[in-house]
């Protein structure tokens, strides 16, 4: 975004590396943007912005938005809206707390915090989300009505529904295998984490070698090797750049203590700990690989953007764009009750008042994130940047002790602004708003 | 009609009719197409050829009427039925998603996959060079989003997904309307070999001129109702602009 343009006086010779890179320059600018806001605020804050401890819980405060958000990316490239998910969150939430507290431990006869409880009432979870977003889209597609209104309604509707069902009461505590979900009660460790980073690293390196081996086969032009090594080199530090920092936050060593003794152990002396990946963080990662292979490697993602770009192009070439509608918002509710896991299990409880205005962090999320509302276009990546910009942001204004009110006329602002660079980085390089 | 008895037509259009509100774009239009042959729809704008056409294609659900395919009546209620008998559109407005490149577009709704059933990109961008080798040796753009190409480039888009996936019916709905005259007497050499190949195509063309050089017959069609359809070859040009304008068959055919 804006550092997009502050380079452009260099662009002369950096062309020829970025072209070669073949890297996504829109992708560079918001990453650009996220590290100027991050070095600003760092500076403000004397060092107290960029800390392992910080950005552990700044990634772990993304998650609920950003699993949402990448949801949110197909619903707007087929050219609709959900505004609904904040309310679809809290209604998902408060069937899982009602499920896990009140019927499932007397229905199977095991206690509160048996693991067959948590796994159960997120699989009800997971079904209520899917089955609220499958109906709400068929009323979009086959019904006609517009997504603005069917879930402008679905705000008002799950929102209370959620209410009805616990009497607007806050539900917990919540199972404690539930609880592994929501950041800090559930992390990977050291060991873990670093082997995620390996197998992650491998993965992707050999994902690399894959496409270049298929483009190689079918006689297709290929990017420079020092190209291709410079890339999967960016990846592997960034990895475990990433890996090193959440391991360097350390866990306290009261909890140290309390973590043996429920072993039956004791503290060894002078015995450190890092929290590493939080599952919640993980899941989002692999959410974020997951959703990025739907929407370019399977047809469901082909058509999604097709009917983005042209409904009645993708109509003619025999997709049924009616039931796409339908699949596309069921996948959005699967979303928000995933996310709603990861939000009630980092609250530890159901509160009634959870997700709400997630619906607008979501879409901005996403919009900042480069999905263009006028259909066709939007990725993955660019969701989860935008949702952990919008975060960090947020997040930042609050250590600075930035007033309430100002923190959002900000946040607004930014949303504005980042859609207005949007539109001007696109007619400069010639594609559609 | 005047046709010379051939068997059974590959298409036959029955007493096709369709309204929009209060329009009746199609008016109980009858015609056939036998294989190998070439039948031009030739009308003012808004004669209802292309809402005919559509029936066909299944873009629209006729009001009334009947289908036969070989002599079979067939049910087309959406394009996927169409595609299902072998009959490929080129539609008036190319109907492109602008946002994907020409691959992508070429194989819209029939992706090459791989085994796991993953989108094999690379194959289609091979057959996609390939196709358009043959068709516009000249393409380039093939990394492009579509709305980057000209008018020429996305019809030959067009054209080449028509053509790809081995059509026995055909459906062109002014396929030059945006070419140039090398790029127009391309689509006229395909034309002629598809007719080689025992392909039936349906042409609409305002250029009477081409209708006469590519077509074996012509159906004019005036306010949604049908003229008349004749041999090309029993007609002049200035017969056919008169079937067009006055809406009557041409006096020396008047049977
Ligand atoms: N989707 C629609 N809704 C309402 N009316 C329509 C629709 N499509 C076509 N019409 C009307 O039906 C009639 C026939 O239109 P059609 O597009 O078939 O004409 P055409 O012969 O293809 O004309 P042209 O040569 O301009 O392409 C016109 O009066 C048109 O206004
Ligand atoms: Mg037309």
């Amino acid at each position: 975004m804006t550092a997009a343009t502050a380079h452009a006086p260099a662009t002369q010779k950096k062309k020829g590396v970025f072209a070669a890179l073949e890297i996504d320059t829109r992708l560079l600018g918001m990453i650009g943007a996220f590290v100027v806001l991050c070095l600003a605020f760092n500076f403000i804050t004397d060092g107290r912005f960029l800390t392992p401890r910080n950005i552990f819980n700044l990634t772990i405060q993304t998650v609920s938005v950003a699993i949402m958000a990448t949801g949110m990316v197909f619903i707007i490239v087929t050219r609709h809206i959900d505004l609904s998910v904040g309310s679809l969150l809290a209604t998902s939430s408060a069937v899982m707390a009602m499920a896990q507290t009140a019927i499932l431990p007397d229905l199977l006869g095991v206690g509160l915090d048996s693991p067959t409880v948590a796994a159960l009432a997120i699989v009800i979870g997971l079904m209520t989300g899917t089955a609220i977003g499958a109906f709400q889209g068929w009323l979009v597609g086959y019904l006609l009505i517009p997504a603005f209104i069917v879930t402008l309604g679905g705000l008002l509707v799950w929102r209370n529904v959620a209410w009805y069902l616990t009497s607007g009461q806050t539900i917990g505590p919540l199972n404690e295998y539930y609880l592994l979900f929501g950041g800090i009660n559930g992390t990977l460790g050291e060991t873990l984490s670093w082997a995620f980073a390996l197998v992650a690293t491998v993965a992707a390196l050999w994902a690399l070698v894959a496409s270049r081996r298929n483009k190689v086969a079918h006689e297709m032009p290929v990017k420079p090797l020092w190209a291709e090594g410079a890339i999967g080199l960016l990846i592997a530090v960034t990895i475990f750049g990433f890996v090193a920092l959440l391991v360097a936050y350390q866990i306290p060593s009261g909890r140290l203590e309390r973590m043996f003794v429920a072993r039956g152990e004791v503290l060894p002396e002078g015995f450190t700990q890092g929290y590493g990946i939080p599952i919640s963080v993980l899941m989002l990662i692999v959410l974020a690989v997951l959703m990025t292979v739907v929407s370019r490697k399977t047809r469901f993602g082909r058509y999604v953007f097709a009917t983005g770009g042209n409904p009645d192009a993708a109509e003619l070439s025999g997709i049924n764009t009616r039931m796409l509608t339908v699949k596309v918002f069921a996948l959005m509710g699967f979303l928000c009750a995933l996310s709603a896991v990861v939000a009630s299990a980092r609250l530890t409880n159901h509160t009634n008042d959870i997700g709400t205005l997630d619906e607008l962090r979501v879409i901005a999320a996403a919009v900042i994130g480069g999905t263009a509302l006028s259909g066709g276009v939007g990725t993955i990546y660019g969701a989860i940047l935008g949702a952990l910009i919008m975060q960090s942001l947020q997040s930042g204004m609050a250590m600075v002790g930035v007033d309430a009110p100002f923190q959002n006329i900000v946040v607004g602002m930014v949303l504005v602004v980042a859609v207005l660079v949007d539109i001007l980085y696109r007619k400069r390089t010639g594609g559609k708003a | 009609m005047s046709s010379p008895d051939r068997g059974t037509p590959l298409v036959e259009l029955r007493d096709i009719s369709l309204a929009f509100g209060g329009i009746q774009a199609v008016d109980r239009v009858t015609v056939d197409l036998y294989p190998g042959e070439v039948v031009g729809l030739l009308g003012h704008n808004g004669a209802g050829k292309s809402t005919l056409i559509k029936c066909l294609s299944g873009a629209y659900r006729m009001d009334s009427g009947e289908i036969r395919i070989n002599g079979e009546k067939v049910e087309i209620n959406n394009p996927r039925d169409a595609r299902r008998h072998n009959i490929e559109t080129i539609y008036q407005t190319l109907a492109l998603a602008d946002n994907l490149d020409a691959s992508a577009n070429l194989f819209l709704g029939r992706e090459l996959t791989n085994a796991i059933g993953m989108i094999d990109e690379a194959q289609m961008e091979a057959e996609t060079r390939r196709i358009m080798g043959r068709l516009n040796p000249n393409f380039r753009k093939f990394s492009a989003p579509v709305s980057a190409l000209s008018g020429g480039q996305r019809q030959s888009v067009a054209i080449a997904r028509a053509v790809y996936f081995n059509a026995k019916i055909l459906i062109m709905d002014e396929p030059t309307a945006a070419l140039g005259p090398q790029e127009t007497r391309m689509v006229a050499e395909l034309i002629d070999e598809l007719k080689r190949q025992g392909l039936g195509i349906f042409l609409i063309d305002h250029d009477i001129h081409q209708v006469k050089q590519l077509c074996d017959r012509a159906a004019v069609m005036k306010n949604g109702a049908l003229v008349g359809i004749v041999e090309v070859a029993d007609v002049t040009e200035d017969d056919l602009l008169g079937m067009i304008i006055a809406g009557k068959r041409p006096e020396h055919l008047a049977a």
